[in-house]
This record gives C-alpha cells, structure tokens and sequence, in this order.
C-alpha cells in the first residue's frame, strides 16, 4: 500500500523527540522496522506504525526483543535501511544479536530511549543508565558507535547521522536518547530531501565469481551485496575469513576482529562529533551529554556569574570516546566535571584519559529526574580551586 | 492595560494544571506549536509522564523565549493555569510573587490571592458544556489566558490548532477560543481580583 503522502515531511513541526527520531529514520530512507513496544520508546515505534504503511515501509510489532534485533539484520542482508527502538529492559536483549550485526558488519539502528534501572525500573523515568552497555553489552572485542541528542531537533539529525555512519562503516549505530529528551516537544525543522545528506549503502559493484563478502574497501570497511541478486555468499558469528566462511584459528581470529575494531579506531578522527564552548582559557569543563548538558549549561552559566571560568564539551558521539580530545583538554584544564544520570559510566572513560593530569569529578543521579543544576556548579566550583 | 511581554523581555515560564484528561498537555502543545512556528520564538515542553498522570494531577511545562532555550525546566512559573482544586492546591504557592494565576472557577476554590499575585477566573468547563462537550474547557482556558497574558498573537494561536486536535472538532475548539478569548479581553477592563 502507498500513498501521495510525502515521505519527508519538509517544514517545521512541534515534535517530541520519540516523533523526530521516527522521522529521521523515515527522512534518511529507512524502509525496514521490527520492534517491541517499551515505554519511553513507544512513540517512535507508533509514528512509524502509522507512517510507514503510507509510504511503502514495513513495520513488524515481534514477539520480543531478540527477534527485532534479528529481523533487522535480515532486512539489511535484503538491502534495506532498517531499525528498532527500545528501552532498557529491551537493549539486555538486544546484546546477542547486537554482537552479531557487528561480526557479520549489516548496517542498522538501535535507538535506545533510557529509564531509569536495573531491571523494569523507572519505566517512565530517566536514566542514562544503558551507557556502558552500549560499548560493551554483547560479548567479545568489537567497537561500536553511539551518538547522544540534546533535542528533538538533534532527535531528527541524529537519526540521519547514526544510518549515514552505519552505511559508510557497516556496523550497527546505537541512538541513546534518554526519556527526557524523548518526551520534550519542541520545534523541529525538516529540510527538503534534496537538502538531506545520505549515505546510500555501499554496494559491490564487480564481477559475480570474484565477489567476497568481506574484501575491506581502503578505509578497511568491504563493500554488500544483497540476497535475491545471484550472488553467492555466507556470513556468519563465526570468525570467518574474507570469503566469510568459518575459519577457527588464531591468525584469521586476529585478521577478522582485528578489522573490526580498526575500522572505527582508525577512522574515530571522522566519526566523532563534539560540541566546545570556551573551553580555550577554562580552569574547569564540563563533560556531557544528552540531557545533562542541557542541564549543565544552567550550572554552567551560573559558574561564570561567580567569574569561575568554565567551559562545555559537549559529546554528540560518545562512542568511539574522544580519548585524543579528552588528554588534550586534560593538560590545560584544572578539572573536567562529569554529570550522569548514572552512578559514573562514560566517567570511566574520561578519567582514564585524564590520567591524572588534571581532577575529574563525577556528578552521579540515580536516576528519575534530572540533576539539580546548583550540584554541578559545587562540582565546577570546587573543580576550579 | 496589561502587558505580559513587556514586563518579561525574554523568557516565560508556564505551568499548566489539572487532571488526566482535561487536555492539560494539548493546552501546552497548542501555545507552544503557536509560539514556535507562528510566532517566531522559542517553546520547550516538557510534561509530568507517569502513572499519576492518568486521572490524577497532571502538569505540562512550557517555557516561551525569544532566546535559544537550553535549561528547558522550570524554576518559577510567571503564569500558572489551574484546572483543579489539587492542582491549585499543589503548585499555587511556586507561582512567583508578582506572577500572573488562572483559575477554572467552578473547579477551584481559591484562597484570598497573595499580594501582587494577578488572578482572573473563568467558567471555561461551564462554557464547554454549552458548547456541548466539557472536553473544550481547555481551549476556552487557552484562549482567555491568552488574552490576559499576550503571549502570542491571537492569531497564532488559531493557526496552531490544526494538526493538534482531530480535523472534525478543529471548528468548534476555535470557537471556543475565541470565547475565552473574548472573556479574557472583557476581565482586562475590569479589575484582575475577579
């Protein structure tokens, strides 16, 4: 079924950020979504619902998670964009196959809208709870890319932004958004498609009898075919060769992860996107992302009325982790703060580059609501002295 | 005559509450869809989203800026529209001291207003009955606070509606706007304690 419907619905729109996210996806070409209804996600899966037939998507309601997350691999193999969005409880049974979307390299989206946890938890409270999880939640070594929005609008743009990486890198993209963002409704601009930048799937395009899946391309990332096109190929979870057939040893185990994990160290420069502000001469910066920073920048500008001089770094990717930045930023700085709406897990990450070159402090919040501003500027106070 | 938006050069911030079900957050979606498309301002909302919003007290949060919105929570409403007697009773005493207060006046008995504190009441669940259906009541709100505050045109607010209440009652929802819009105008000329 198809309609006159537009598939981009070009202008500006007062959305929540679950409804952007949907639109996004639809705007960047994805025609593919398998989902189970989680709160605080649902909306994006009901935006699709209710577009996606208009438009000549397929939107399947599975019978949980894990079969989402598979059924989504499958559609990418059958040369769709494709995604599922959940929460929480949801993203734990997602891990396997997550694992899975990053050794077979099938691009897609896994957007994560966080509540509150362990477990159900806070089903329509917020959380950045799910953050760790998006780096190392399926067994084994691989990397894996994550992007945090701040807005509705970023909800839209970032959609775009996690298919176009995962197309050009072929891995899966994970959106984290947090409930907060998703149920704030503000104004979002939708460009006109001409004006939307895609990356298109990047299709193998030589002889049938000399195709092998996983011949990397120079940036170490190989180009797809899809099935029903007369090529004849295997993929698996298993370590595999370039042929993609299992090879168990130790040398095709380090050729096959190995190019994992390089395709997106090697190309972290291009993928990572950050936001600074005044970090040039600051005696403190703020690290943050989703909704904390929204939430930091009150503390932020309350800090510079007390003439504390503080920056913002803003991490619109948050994984790959900006290790260059933070160490640079560290050995100028007296102190970078980090809020999370958790008990520290990018925190990690931050001191571990920091190396003890300047202070860092955490700012944790269990989760429910966001942080009072005024305990992040004792933080960025205490952090300047 | 009274001028919200010259005493506040900047920023409002507007708390909007009531029970589940009276069209508390489609109150806040319609002035801010109206500030930020039609106005050419900034509009966050956020909302109370949990159990205690289905039939309980139930808030939506909306900030109006002529600036980039980045904190987008409240602190201190400037203007607060209460649809219920817990409502009112909740969130009354965070209005700001010269703040501006909206009563439904059949559903809130309000105590004597504090000192700078202007309140105008309306019949907005009363006029929605005799436009057939209480589900209207918040338009009338709308439309009177609206008057009374000026925080968009009355015009954008009209264009906002569509897209945000089903396409066969957008009429009547405009009528019943411009009702309350009309009351609002009529409480300007009078004395705000009414």
């Amino acid at each position: 079924m198809k309609s006159n419907t537009p598939a981009v619905l070009t202008g500006a729109h007062y959305w929540d950020g679950d409804f952007a996210c949907a639109e996004g996806a639809i705007a960047v070409g994805c025609r593919f979504f398998a989902g189970y209804p989680i709160t605080p996600s649902t909306e994006v899966a009901e935006r699709i619902a209710l577009r996606f037939p208009l438009i000549g998507g397929v939107f399947v309601q599975m019978e949980d998670e894990l079969g989402s997350m598979a059924a989504i691999l499958g559609a990418a193999w059958a040369g769709t964009k494709s995604m599922t969005v959940t929460s929480g409880p949801g993203f734990s049974l997602m891990q396997e196959n997550i694992g899975l979307g990053a050794m077979t390299e099938t691009p897609c989206i896994v957007v994560n809208v966080q509540r509150g946890g362990p477990s159900t938890g806070l089903p329509t409270l917020t959380g950045q709870q799910d953050m760790m999880q998006a780096r190392w939640g399926s067994h084994g070594d691989y990397e894996i890319i994550a992007l945090s929005p701040s807005s509705p609008q970023e909800c839209f743009d970032l959609t775009i932004t996690c298919f176009n990486l995962s197309e050009k890198y072929r891995v899966p993209v994970l959106l984290m958004m947090d409930e907060c963002v998703g149920h704030m409704t503000e104004k979002v601009v939708v460009p006109a498609l001409g004006k939307i930048k895609v990356q298109h799937r990047r299709w193998y395009r030589g002889a049938k009898e000399k195709y092998r899946p996983y011949v990397p391309a120079k940036d170490g990332v190989p180009p797809m075919v899809k099935t029903g096109d007369d090529y004849r190929f295997h993929i698996t979870g298993l370590t595999h060769d370039q042929r993609g057939y299992p090879v168990i040893n130790p040398a095709c185990q380090k050729q096959c992860v190995g190019r994992l994990v390089r395709k997106i160290k090697d190309n972290a420069d291009k993928i990572i996107i950050l936001k600074e502000e005044e970090t040039e001469d600051a005696d403190v910066i703020v690290v943050s992302y989703g909704i904390s920073y929204r939430v930091a920048t009150k503390a932020i500008a309350d800090a510079r009325k007390k003439g504390v001089k503080v920056g913002s770094l803003r991490l619109i990717t948050v994984w790959p982790f900006p290790e260059k930045r933070i160490v640079e930023l560290a050995k100028k700085t007296k102190c970078l703060v980090m809020p999370e709406i958790n008990q520290g897990q990018v925190y990690l990450a931050l001191e571990r580059c920091a190396k003890g070159m300047c202070k860092t402090k955490l700012v944790p919040h269990y989760g429910g609501w966001v942080h009072d501003p005024n305990d992040i500027l004792k933080a960025i106070i205490e952090g300047a002295r | 005559m009274f001028h919200i938006r010259d005493r506040c050069k900047g920023k409002m911030e507007i708390k909007f509450s009531g029970f589940g079900g009276q069209g508390i957050i489609r109150m806040g979606l319609v002035l801010g869809r109206a500030a930020s498309i039609f106005d050419n301002k900034h509009a966050t909302l956020t909302q109370s989203f949990g159990p205690e919003a289905r039939g309980g007290a139930c808030s939506a949060q909306l900030i109006v800026s002529e600036q980039r919105i980045l904190y987008p929570y409240l602190t201190q409403p400037d203007i607060l529209v209460t649809m219920s007697q817990e409502a009112y009773d909740k969130f009354e005493h965070n209005l700001k001291e010269d703040g501006i207060l909206l009563i439904e006046k059949d559903l809130v008995r309000p105590h004597p207003p504090r000192k700078k504190i202007r309140q105008y009441t309306v019949l907005a669940t009363r006029i929605g009955e005799e436009m057939g259906n209480r589900i209207f009541a918040n338009m009338v709100m709308l439309g009177f606070m609206d008057a009374v505050t000026k925080i968009v045109p009355q015009e954008a607010l009209r264009k906002a509606l569509p897209g945000m209440v089903p396409d066969r009652f957008i009429k009547t929802n405009l009528v019943a706007m411009e009702k309350g819009y009309e009351l609002g105008l009529e409480k300007l000329s009078h004395s705000p304690q009414t």
